[in-house]
């Protein structure tokens, strides 16, 4: 990697010539069209990743029928094997959909929109920056992104099909699927990772060096955007965390290929056979390099999604965020804290005591500062005079959703509780009630918060709250049962949605109440894809009949990326920026307006609450 | 030694700000390398926990003498490419060039060793898989030794080749280039980067060389 080789290049000769096509979409250095590029290709990964779902949720609520419409496309796409001509999926194609579901939404979905859409094309312009430190490098990351994805996709179309050892791909699982097929769809998703991995590696670099190099004149770092720190975290954890797993990859690679054992234990026996490997492997080492990315990877899936509620709720309370300081030094904390629970993931291993409750405490310490930092914006509302726009209804959502999902993750969190909850659908219920309802409605109020800065259009409002509405209301049918029925004991992974252990009269398994509410939960899967038809049609309409922004600052809002022409051309800004005040001052008393740009020079008049400066 | 007259990226402020930032990119791209290689330093650590006694035995089929004498050459290598990082400042375009190339050969030497050892290691039938032999009773845990040994020392391979390669432009870069001559950051980070593929493998050496070889 060599970063700088552009530097005696013609980079300043091309700042102002107008690129051609290729090289201003496609071959772009320039971050807000890689951020853009990361958003399509990120909204289209969430969007298939529903399907999918709504594939197996068809399966779950009606075992062993036809999927309607969508199973005879499957049985063309994908073969007999996979699908039968009436259209019932296979038990395979089930776990490969919901492997693939899994990794989709988190390394193919999230973490694209809230680190590399999000990050990409707000964090510069929020620190008053040109572009990021590595344009070049920039764009190889949305290249290996890319590469990333087409390998994941085209895994579906190989013999014997996608992974399908569940998201996490434990070892020896992960490598005897499949085994008779040499490379299969186990092989696609390693090698699809790895790219992955290495274009978030590549981006957590260029957002660090970014962040602490090229933060305009005044930024001090207590005056920086919350959304900005979250970023700054999130990029310190992929750093950190990623590595590891592309090593364990790696191995489990040559696991697969190359008939090594770094993961498979001595005496294994596969369909009666014992299996001729020369074994002494250990499958708890890649739970351990896995889990010690996966459990940071929670907090790269959340973190962004606070910073941009954060921002928009200061911008819609019209005051200052409550305790930003508290969120600053809470939001570091959970940084250095993620790093030190992975093991909760663990309990059933067979961990001793000790280590047990070692993990124990720090997952249950590391709710504190997520609970400041909820807390802090809940007050935030406090007295504000909160303007309810789609961004600001997003937002709120994002509380009381966020609020549930870090809740009930206590238990998980306590080894006693958690040996009864493991592997039911009390965890689907916890993590996606962070991730769905807390994350996804976090990055929608991004969309409908940056939309007009990147386009110059404002998206329709009233489509804005028919799609709240109804993805609220939804997402709450598809999540609560689920916390029902894992707490009957219903098990995550079921072909049939449990139907085997449904209770036979007196003998105890699950009620048909909880078998049941496999039926409504699908329901509500397909009413929440429906739901998201407005807003496809309000991203793509609004693009050339949306109303089109009056000034470049149209939320009135105080940060840096407001102070850019609209949209910001290569370059972003025209003047010279410096900062002379905090993130959020709102409604200070004493002035016109109600905001007061963080380069806004100061007035004659003393300021009272100006925000205290340290260099 | 900032200079203001060199020309830089139109994100930086000047030449001195993106020096830095390159550097620190650098350093933290090596992070990351640091926390890859860690995961493999793990894996062994944790069988060689549980397999101390085949750990050592395998260890003992080890060619020492390819592993010292490539210990030497890395070493001197690391030298060398100091030495070119010093002349970069000084604006020494001849000794530049040489102890670019010179480092560059050294790696290519080192390659070169390697793959003799592993010759010689394949011939042992030390190289896991259909071929693989070893005394017994540890046989099996002696390959996953060997497991390890010719994954890390194959990663740590490619990583030298990288380098190699890298250093070998730049070398040519600075005989024929004189853009390359104004700005000495490059050199600088390949520096660094070598460094770093010096120092994973000064941990490698004892691992795997020199596991109980006072015995």
């Amino acid at each position: 990697m060599q970063p700088t080789l552009h530097a005696d290049t013609h980079a300043q000769a091309s700042h102002h010539e107008e690129p051609g096509f290729w090289q201003k979409y496609i071959f772009s250095t320039d971050h807000k069209v890689i951020g853009i590029q990361y958003g399509i290709t990120g909204l289209m990964f969430l969007f298939l990743g529903l399907c999918l779902m709504s594939v197996m949720r068809w399966q779950m609520a009606n075992p062993g029928t036809g999927v309607p419409l969508v199973g005879p496309l499957l049985y063309h796409l994908l073969g007999e094997s996979a699908v039968s001509k009436t259209g019932v999926i296979s038990p395979d194609l089930y776990n490969a959909f919901g492997a693939m579901h899994g990794t989709i939404m988190v390394f193919l979905a999230i973490v694209p929109l809230a680190f590399g859409a999000f990050g990409n094309f707000v964090t510069p312009l929020q620190i008053g920056a040109p572009d990021m430190t590595f344009p070049r490098v920039n764009m190889v990351s949305y290249q290996f992104y890319f590469m990333g994805g087409i390998l994941m996709l085209a895994s579906f179309f190989i013999p014997g099909g996608a992974a399908k050892s569940g998201w996490t791909s434990y070892s020896p699982l992960a490598t005897i699927a499949d085994m008779n097929l040499r490379p299969n769809g186990q092989t696609f998703w390693i090698i699809g990772m790895v790219c992955l991995i290495n274009s978030s590696l590549l981006g957590a670099v260029n957002f660090i060096t970014t962040i602490i190099q090229l933060r305009a004149k005044g930024l001090s770092w207590m005056r920086l955007p919350f959304f900005c720190w979250a970023q700054f975290v999130t990029a310190f954890l992929l750093l950190l965390a990623f590595p590891p797993l592309e090593a364990a990859a790696v191995l489990q690679l040559m696991d697969n290929l190359l008939r090594t054992s770094f993961f498979l234990p001595t005496g294994l026996v596969v369909s009666g056979k014992l299996l001729h490997i020369s074994g002494g492997g250990s499958p708890l080492l890649w739970q351990h390099l896995f889990w010690f990315l996966a459990h940071p990877e929670v907090y790269v899936l959340i973190l962004p999604g606070m910073g941009i509620v954060t921002e928009v709720i200061a911008n819609n309370t019209r005051k200052p965020i409550w305790g930003y300081r508290s969120m600053v030094y809470s939001i570091l904390a959970i940084g250095f804290l993620s790093f030190i629970v992975w093991a909760h993931h663990m309990y059933l291993t067979g961990m001793g005591v000790r280590i047990a409750t070692f993990f124990q405490t720090t997952t249950m310490v590391i709710s504190i500062p997520s609970v400041v930092i909820l807390t802090a914006l809940f007050i935030s509302l406090w007295g504000g005079s909160i303007r309810i726009n789609t961004p600001m209804l997003f937002a709120l959502g994002f509380l009381p959703m966020f609020g549930i999902g870090g809740l009930t993750g206590l238990p998980l969190g306590f080894n006693a509780s958690d040996i009864h909850l493991h592997d039911t659908y009390y965890v689907i219920a916890h993590f996606h009630y962070i991730v769905a309802p807390g994350t996804i409605f976090a990055l929608f109020a991004g969309i409908y918060y940056w939309y007009p800065k990147a386009t110059g259009r404002m998206l329709s409002e009233y489509w804005g709250k028919v799609h709240f509405a109804l993805s609220f209301v939804f997402m709450n049918l598809v999540f609560m049962p689920m916390f029902i029925q894992g707490m009957a004991g219903m098990s995550r992974r079921m072909y049939d949605g449990g139907a085997t252990y449904a209770s036979n009269g007196d003998v105890v398994g699950l009620s048909p109440y909880i078998i049941g509410l496999n039926t409504s939960v699908s329901h509500a899967v397909w009413a929440l894809g429906l739901a998201q038809i407005p807003f496809i049609i309000n991203f793509f309409w609004s693009l050339n009949w949306g109303k089109k922004v009056t000034s470049d600052n149209p939320w009135e809002a105080t940060t840096l990326e407001w102070q850019t022409p609209t949209p910001p051309p290569h370059g972003n800004f025209d003047k010279e920026i410096e900062v002379v005040r905090g993130p959020y001052e709102y409604s200070v008393p004493g002035k016109s307006r109600d905001f007061t740009p963080q380069n806004e020079p100061d007035q004659p008049e003393p300021i009272p609450h100006g925000n205290p400066v340290r260099s | 030694m900032p200079d203001s007259t060199l020309a830089h990226a139109p994100q930086f402020d000047d030449a001195s700000q993106q020096r830095e930032s390159a550097t620190f990119g650098m350093w933290i791209f090596l992070a990351t390398e640091i926390l890859f290689f860690g995961a493999m330093f793990l894996g062994y650590t944790a069988y060689r926990l549980a397999y101390p006694a085949a750990f050592a035995a395998a260890s003992r089929h080890t060619l020492l003498a390819f592993g010292a004498t490539n210990t030497a050459v890395l070493l001197i290598s690391s030298a060398t490419m100091a030495f070119a990082v010093r002349a970069a400042r000084e604006k020494r375009r001849t000794a530049l060039t040489v102890r670019l190339l010179l480092t560059a050969a050294l790696g290519v030497l080192f390659l070169c060793i390697k793959g003799f050892e592993y010759a010689r290691e394949i011939s042992e039938h030390l190289l896991p898989g259909a071929s693989f032999q070893f005394d017994q009773p540890y046989a099996s845990h002696a390959e996953m030794f060997f497991y390890l040994y010719f994954l890390m020392t194959g990663v740590h391979a490619l990583h030298v080749t990288i380098g190699v390669v890298l250093i070998a432009i730049s070398g040519f870069r600075a005989w024929r280039t004189d853009a390359f001559m104004r700005n000495d950051t490059a050199v600088d980070l390949l520096g660094l980067y070598w460094h770093f593929v010096d120092i994973i493998w000064v941990f490698l050496f004892p691992l795997i060389y020199l596991v109980e070889r006072h015995s």
